[in-house]
């Protein structure tokens, strides 16, 4: 009996999230632009991709993606060492400081950037655009990449690169092959995190792209706020089966790893 | 924090100086401090200078000289602040209720069932916010299926442009969000220690108000909060679903527009009103974990 | 600890002094102008919302067809109202070659040096432009705009919901009590003008400066709007979704945009608000911030060509200074109310005037207030209390703390 409320309750709030999602979905699919089903087409999707703002837009936001992410990893593992052989208090406050783009509303980290952004920016002459989504972008990744690889850090028994070092290797080989080796699983679960967070920022970037800059969550903002816009809703099922297929795929990988990993 | 240096320097005394020499150069590498100057710098210029430019707009006027009427013309959307803190409160509440029980119930499945189940929570998460926004306007919308369905009924409600639009939409938006931290903390609950409660002869609120929910604080506090801030600060959602009501995060954002001054001073109170909340929120978690 | 405070003081004076030292002196313009219009072959052009024909549904693709004709590329982006216009001009840096701001915009823009001198030279077609729109007030010496439409505003309803009979003008919008179905203007100017017309003594939305008083009695009058249960809420470009989508009522709005909608919409339908109401004219400009001017030329030029003018024209729906393309138009289109106001209409309309700092900036915080309704004293002082007891326990939190780790000489808290 017990179970099975449980079970309807699961069922009705895997309902509450993922209905939403289907209906955009299967509106992709109308021939019509309202909510009257008027038969079924392609022609959203066709729209979509001949759309040479949204590819545009596509494109930056998956150069920005990656471009932040790489370099907030480097400078965020490099900061986690650093930051890790401060003492106490400075520690803290250091990590503390290093904090703020997260906890802090992300409007707010917004609108501070948009004002040093235009300072700089009458101050030198450049204008915001690319370069200034991506320091933004590196600016909020990069405090998740050091909360990721501090942990490991910590586990990291350090008596191994010195193993490592008297058994020949120049330093360089001993951060490479020992450190690197032992803080990887952090770093990569960093830039992961980095990677998915700059995909889908739009408030952050939205205060610092200037007027022309485009990434796909700010497209996705010209295209809904004004009216309904099936292109919209194909763009919707593209991502949902992208995001479902990732998910699924890293999951199996994941599992099969647990499996070996308990044999 | 704890290392293992007693049995360290014994290991180290029986090496050679010249691999001591070696290996103190090297280990620069990882015991120096020079790794983090380039994100010091970085922190230094992109949040530190920020806020601190923030608080410069905040308390002067147009032509750079100090002043406190920012403050006295933000007064004015004091009502606004009030009504964000008032949705986010709702929210969040939401959130919690809904998400407790499930997250307890996950957290009882078997782990490859957990991990499965946990997935198909995150899918709807990834999606672009703007884009699960958007989907509430339509099913919301006059006329959209739900009006139509309703309508069909005999009942005739404006189900867009109101509080409880955007409440739907900010549950909708964060309700993984406390979904997540709860059950971490939960599936950490170890089965036996209800079932020896059990056998001890409680019941199930006893169970309940004895065991899970004092070991589910800390996920509960980390769900508040991954909830009720960004619900008190979001912009766009209440735009998209709540007709002519706007919240605090849309009112800075046009604000912004023409008046960098008054608009840094509505960022500078939201600010303090959330870190004062985040430590307050830090306190009672750190209280309850001592308490224990 | 100590030297990150001092650290922070040195920082925090840095900023606050060049800070200042950039405020004080604003960037002249640049007299050496480099125009890289042979190297880069692009235009950057920065358009209203819906106001080009994009080539959906057979029509000519405007864009599409001037990459073809010149080998220019367009980079074109969209602007919902002149105030972000001008707040984008004035803050981000970004580089335009062209911009459309109505009248009033055109003239706070020359009168503050932003825009550049056309070289009619490379605008041939300029012959093509009717006389009463080569200059206006806006523009006395028509050496710094070429019109692009002209237009007014009018009203749309939903015939459905709204006996058309019944109405009169902007003030029936103030009628829809508890119905929640108007939607009006999201811009300060536009907004404000019907607000102006409405109050009582009207007060004059074509005036030169606003006093705070009227102003005040404007915002009132919207407050109204709300408080009265008529307004469902501000839109801009929202409009067609709101009215084609039969989910309001009624709109004051752009004639031409609501010729748009009467398109896609048979329910809707319109009428001439017997108070008289905004005649505008949008012009294509040449910023400052130009880096391509004669590939704006071309652009303008271009947009000069009666066939282009024609082809534009047959998709947005307004009127459309070049006289030639009228003869190209077809009698639907010249003999709609809606493009072409009847002249005892046009007579009872204003237009608006560029106004002086101090209007313009209140206009635009009251709007705010207008649409988010004023703070009692009340919720001030709520707020007021909220904010001490949060400041006050922080503040106690954090001493103890820190009072804590000196003792301890551990870590001081963590967030």
């Amino acid at each position: 009996m017990k179970k099975k409320s449980q079970k309807i309750y699961f069922a009705v709030i895997m309902a509450f999230l993922y209905l939403p999602i289907l209906y955009l979905i299967a509106y992709s699919f109308n021939d019509g632009k309202t909510s009257v089903w008027k038969g079924f087409t392609w022609k959203w999707y066709s729209a979509l991709f001949n759309d040479a703002q949204i590819m545009g837009s596509l494109y930056n936001t998956l150069i920005i993606a990656l471009l932040a992410s790489v370099i907030a990893t480097i400078l965020g593992t490099a900061a986690a060492i650093g930051i890790y052989n401060f003492k106490g208090g400075v520690r803290s406050a250091i990590q503390n400081v290093s904090n703020i783009p997260i906890i802090n509303p992300e409007i707010v980290t917004g609108v501070s950037l948009m004002l040093l952004f235009t300072f700089a920016g009458t101050l030198m002459g450049f204008e915001m655009g690319f370069w200034t989504v991506l320091l933004a972008h590196i600016g909020f990744c990069t405090p998740y990449v050091i909360l990721n690889v501090t942990p490991r850090i910590k586990q990291m028994d350090s008596s191994l690169y010195e193993a490592a070092l008297d058994l020949g290797c120049t330093p360089v080989q001993a951060f490479f092959k020992v450190v690197m080796h032992e803080l990887m699983p952090g770093i990569f679960s960093g830039f992961l995190i980095s990677f998915t967070y700059s995909l889908d920022d739009f408030v952050i970037t939205y205060f610092t792209r200037g007027s022309r800059f485009q990434t796909l969550p700010v497209q996705i903002y010209t295209m809904t706020h004004q009216r309904i816009n099936p292109k919209a809703n194909a763009l919707s099922a593209l991502l949902f089966v992208v995001i479902f297929a990732v998910l699924i795929i890293s999951n199996a990988v994941s599992s099969r790893k647990d499996k070996e990993a308990a044999r | 924090m704890k290392s293992k240096r007693p049995f360290a320097v014994s290991v180290r005394n029986r090496f050679s100086l010249e691999t001591r020499k070696r290996r103190s150069e090297s280990n620069a590498g990882i015991r120096s401090k020079r790794p983090a100057i380039p994100y010091l710098g970085w922190m230094l210029v992109f949040t530190i200078v920020p806020l601190l430019m923030v608080l410069y707009y905040a308390f002067t006027d147009d032509t750079g000289v100090f002043t406190l009427s920012n403050f006295k013309n933000i007064s004015d959307y004091s009502h606004i602040f009030l009504y964000s803190l008032y949705v986010a409160l709702i929210s969040t509440l939401i959130c919690l209720v809904l998400a407790y029980p499930l997250a307890f119930s996950i957290s009882r499945c078997s782990e490859r069932k957990q991990s499965i189940i946990i997935m198909f929570l995150m899918v709807p998460m990834w999606m672009n916010f703007l884009l699960r926004v958007y989907a509430w306007v339509l099913i919301l919308q006059s006329n959209g299926p739900l009006d139509t369905m309703l309508s069909f009924f005999g009942i005739h409600l404006s189900l867009i442009g109101n509080t409880g639009a955007i409440v739907v939409g900010m549950v909708y938006e964060f309700l993984p969000f406390m979904i997540l931290p709860l059950h971490a903390v939960m599936s950490k609950i170890d089965d036996s220690l209800i079932e020896a409660a059990q056998d001890l002869g409680c019941n199930g609120f006893y169970v309940f108000r004895k065991v899970v929910f004092p070991l589910s604080i800390p996920g509960i506090i980390s769900g508040v909060t991954m909830v009720f801030v960004p619900t008190a600060s979001t912009f766009l959602v209440a735009q998209y679903l709540g007709g002519d009501q706007l919240m605090i995060g849309d009112v800075i954002e046009r604000v912004f527009q023409f008046n960098h001054n008054d608009g840094s001073a509505i960022a500078l109170v939201l600010m303090v009103a959330i870190l004062g909340f985040l430590v307050l929120m830090n306190r009672f978690g750190d209280k309850e974990a001592v308490g224990r | 600890m100590k030297r990150i405070l001092c650290l922070l003081t040195v920082i925090l004076i840095l900023v606050l002094s060049t800070a200042a030292i950039a405020r004080a002196e604003k960037t002249e313009p640049d007299s050496d102008y480099v125009d890289l219009s042979d190297t880069e072959r692009v235009v950057n052009v920065y358009n209203w919302g819906e106001y080009i024909a994009p080539g959906d549904d057979g029509g000519m693709d405007v864009i599409a067809e001037f990459e073809k004709a010149t080998g220019i590329k367009v980079n074109y982006t969209n602007f919902e109202t002149n105030e972000e216009l001008y707040n984008v001009l004035v803050n981000s840096n970004s580089s335009y070659d062209v911009i459309v701001p109505s009248d009033y915009m055109v003239s706070r823009l020359r009168e503050e040096g932003r825009l550049l001198k056309i070289d009619f030279n490379n605008v041939p077609n300029f012959k093509n432009v009717d006389e009463r729109f080569r200059k206006g007030e806006y523009d006395p010496t028509g050496e710094y705009s070429v019109a692009y439409t002209w237009g007014f505003v009018a009203m749309v309803y939903n015939t459905t919901m709204v006996d058309g009979e019944e109405l009169s003008g902007f003030r029936d919008l103030w009628e829809r009590r508890g119905q929640h179905d108007v939607v009006m203007f999201n811009n300060s100017r536009d907004a404000m003008a019907i607000a102006m017309q409405l109050c009582d003594p009207p007060i004059d939305p074509g005036a030169k400066n606003f006093s705070e008083e009227d102003i005040e009695r404007a915002t009132d009058k919207l407050v109204e709007l709300k408080e009265n249960g008529s307004l469902n809420r501000y839109v801009m470009d929202q409009v067609f979704a709101e009215m084609e989508g039969d989910h309001s009522a009624m709109a004051a709005y752009y004639a031409g945009d609501i010729a748009t909608m009467m398109d896609n919409n048979e329910n809707l339908d319109y009428i001439l608000p017997e108070e008289g109401s905004n005649l505008f004219v949008d012009a294509l400009c040449i910023p400052d911030c130009c880096k391509h001017k004669k590939n704006a030329e071309a652009f303008i030029n271009f947009m000069c060509d009666p066939e282009i003018a024609a082809a534009n024209a047959d998709y947005i729906y307004y009127g459309t200074p070049v006289k030639a393309a009228l003869e190209l138009m077809d009698e639907e289109y010249i003999e709609n109310e809606l493009i072409n106001p009847p002249e005892e209409y046009r007579d009872k309309c204003y237009t608006f005037t560029n106004m002086d700092d101090k209007s313009y900036a209140l206009m635009q915080e009251n709007f705010i207030k207008a649409c988010t309704g004023k703070a009692n004293v009340g919720a001030k002082s709520a707020v007021l209390v909220i904010l001490g007891i949060v400041v006050l326990i922080t503040i106690v939190l954090i001493i103890l703390d820190i009072r804590r780790a000196i003792k301890n000489r551990g870590r001081i808290y963590k967030l």
